[in-house]
């Protein structure tokens, strides 16, 4: 049992390089995704991740199928959508989803038309469905990084980013760190998508960022629980994903993604805090 | 430059509003350092729109405010409409430190302060509450919550929007006793109340606010029938056919708007450029 568990790691380099991607994915994407979901942007995740594909698709159309060009274009565009949509939003009477929405969808039609423009119908499942069996040292290097610039950031920003997301008109009266901790954060989304990217595809970047992170909310009551649950989770279906895609010989994104996915619906029955198990057997009230 | 003392807010020919609607029109005015000011005023008057320019949220459309000696994050304020995410998980003792921003910044330990947080919680009647998460509290007691994280900023002038609006009579004396005290430490207090007779009781000086200044001094002069009928009269539409405004800015000196104490001479030598 064990050795089923472990052999495909121990057997094949490319699994061992698969799982330690994931594990810097999960631990740095899974933080971000509890922000996320705490400031309500859960589904601007999946917008911004859409932002990202003409930047990647300007550096296919650069260098090919190169890992570095595609991830950098990423960067540059995924920060540039996050930049404008937030400079919109704290100067006009537009929120940040509705500038979001705008931006990002002007994004998606450049991307999808740089990469009609050129490239194979392959090319393009690999920009959507990423390559996590395939992680080179720079790949595993660039997941390394974000992992580690996304916790310093983090810790740096722990207090005002809390702040933020319970009284953002209280951080203002007090501190001028509200808009860089704010662009900071989506700087950091921006980051761990394109991480994402590398591994998992444009399609289901923000799975590992999401989905543990709503699933979490059914375990831990405040954000210093949230965050281990987030992280435990997403590291516990990165793993299993890659088992169930190596003995289902089924591609290994997805069945991350689809993992996570069963994690959370798991989750939401049985969750502690509010799984709906309990709901439906709701201990007697008490006295005061 | 100026003369006011430190602690001290001037308005000078200040003007806050909307889509260039005024909302506060040519406030012109001196609240001095310690001084604890009543806003009062028919809905509309201008009085929250007041607070916000103080602290920075709202732009003047015209004239200015000061605060020698005072940085803007220096100022507590309260507001009436909070944004808070109340689903946000934080326990109400932790949401509370969240005053002590100021002392202990991104990573300074909140432990030697702990005293200092039950201590505010005590202070507005929330012993107690400290474990609860701020989703659960009712609306008054998020709102003593909130008054107790203004206790832990320790500011040196305190802004109050409503601050006994949703709080019951025995928590609210207690907390009006706390912003007497803050009078006696030379704290300044601005705050915006409806309650004519509390602010009989407990405010030396008044502000009675209808767009424009209508009286501004000692609270029972302020407060006679006469001002609070002329303030009644406001009309708290916009004119959509409001000719531009072509009236002086700037003007510390002109009528509308007497000084409290008259102890913070005016600055004959600033730059008036509309000086008439």
């Amino acid at each position: 049992m064990i050795d089923l568990l472990t052999a495909p790691f121990v057997e094949f380099a490319f699994m061992r390089r698969a799982l330690a991607g994931c594990v810097a994915l999960s631990a740095s994407a899974a933080p971000v995704g509890v922000f996320l979901t705490l400031r309500r942007m859960s589904l601007m995740s999946e917008a911004m991740s859409h932002a990202i594909l003409p930047g990647a698709a300007v550096g296919f159309l650069v260098a090919g199928l190169s890992l570095p060009a595609m991830t950098l274009g990423g960067l540059v565009a995924g920060l540039a959508v996050a930049m404008l949509s937030g400079a919109v939003a704290r100067s006009t009477v537009l929120r940040e989803d509705a500038s979001l929405g705008a931006f990002y969808l002007l994004a998606l039609a450049a991307g999808v038309l740089l990469i009609s423009a050129r490239g194979s119908s392959i090319d393009l499942l690999h920009i959507l469905f990423g390559t996590v069996l395939a992680l080179d040292d720079a790949a595993l290097m660039l997941l390394g990084g974000i992992a580690t610039v996304t916790l310093f950031a983090l810790a740096l920003a722990y207090r005002p980013l809390v702040l933020e997301c319970v009284d953002p008109l209280f951080l203002r009266s007090v501190s001028r760190a509200s808009a860089p901790v704010h662009f900071a954060f989506l700087g950091l989304v921006v980051l761990n998508l394109v991480g994402g990217f590398a591994a998992l595809g444009t399609l289901l970047a923000v799975g590992l960022m999401l989905l543990p992170a709503v699933s979490a909310r059914f375990w831990a009551a405040d954000v210093t629980g949230l965050i281990p649950v987030a992280i435990a989770l997403a590291l516990a279906s990165s793993t299993a994903g890659l088992l169930v895609s190596y003995y289902g010989d089924l591609p290994s994104g997805p069945a991350i993604v689809l993992t996570a996915g069963a994690l959370y619906l798991a989750s939401m029955l049985v969750g502690s805090r509010g799984g709906l198990l309990w709901r439906l057997m709701p201990a007697r009230h008490l006295e005061a | 430059m100026s003369a006011a003392a430190p602690g001290a807010l001037v308005f000078r020919g200040l003007t806050l509003g909307y889509d260039r609607h005024p909302a506060v029109h040519h406030l012109d005015g001196v609240v001095p350092a310690g001084a604890a000011l009543a806003v009062v005023g028919p809905n509309g008057a201008g009085k929250s729109t007041l607070l916000k320019g103080i602290v920075g949220e709202v732009a003047p459309l015209d004239g200015r405010i000061e605060h020698p000696g005072l940085v803007r994050r220096e100022i507590a304020y309260l507001p009436q409409a909070a944004e808070i995410d109340r689903s946000f998980p934080i326990s109400t003792f932790d949401f509370v430190a969240m005053g002590l921003w100021r002392k202990l910044g991104l990573f300074r330990a909140l432990r030697p302060h702990r005293g200092a947080v039950a201590d505010a919680l005590a202070a507005v009647g929330l012993s107690g509450f400290e474990r609860r998460p701020i989703g659960t509290l009712s609306g008054g007691q998020l709102r003593r919550a909130m008054f107790a994280r203004v206790l832990l900023q320790d500011a040196r002038a305190i802004l109050l929007d409503e601050p006994f609006a949703a709080i019951d009579s025995r928590t609210s004396a207690d907390l009006l006793d706390l912003v007497r005290r803050w009078g006696h430490e030379r704290r300044t207090v601005v705050a915006v109340l409806h309650d004519l007779d509390q602010v009989r009781r407990h405010f030396p000086t008044a502000l009675l606010l209808a767009r424009e200044a209508v009286a501004w001094g000692e609270t029972e002069a302020v407060l006679t029938g006469p001002n609070l009928r002329r303030a009644r009269q406001l009309c708290e539409a916009w004119d959509d056919e409001a000719p531009v405004c072509r009236g002086p800015a700037g003007h510390a000196h002109e009528a509308h708007g007497q000084e409290a104490h008259g102890e913070a001479p005016h600055d004959h030598a600033h730059d008036h450029e509309h000086a008439a």
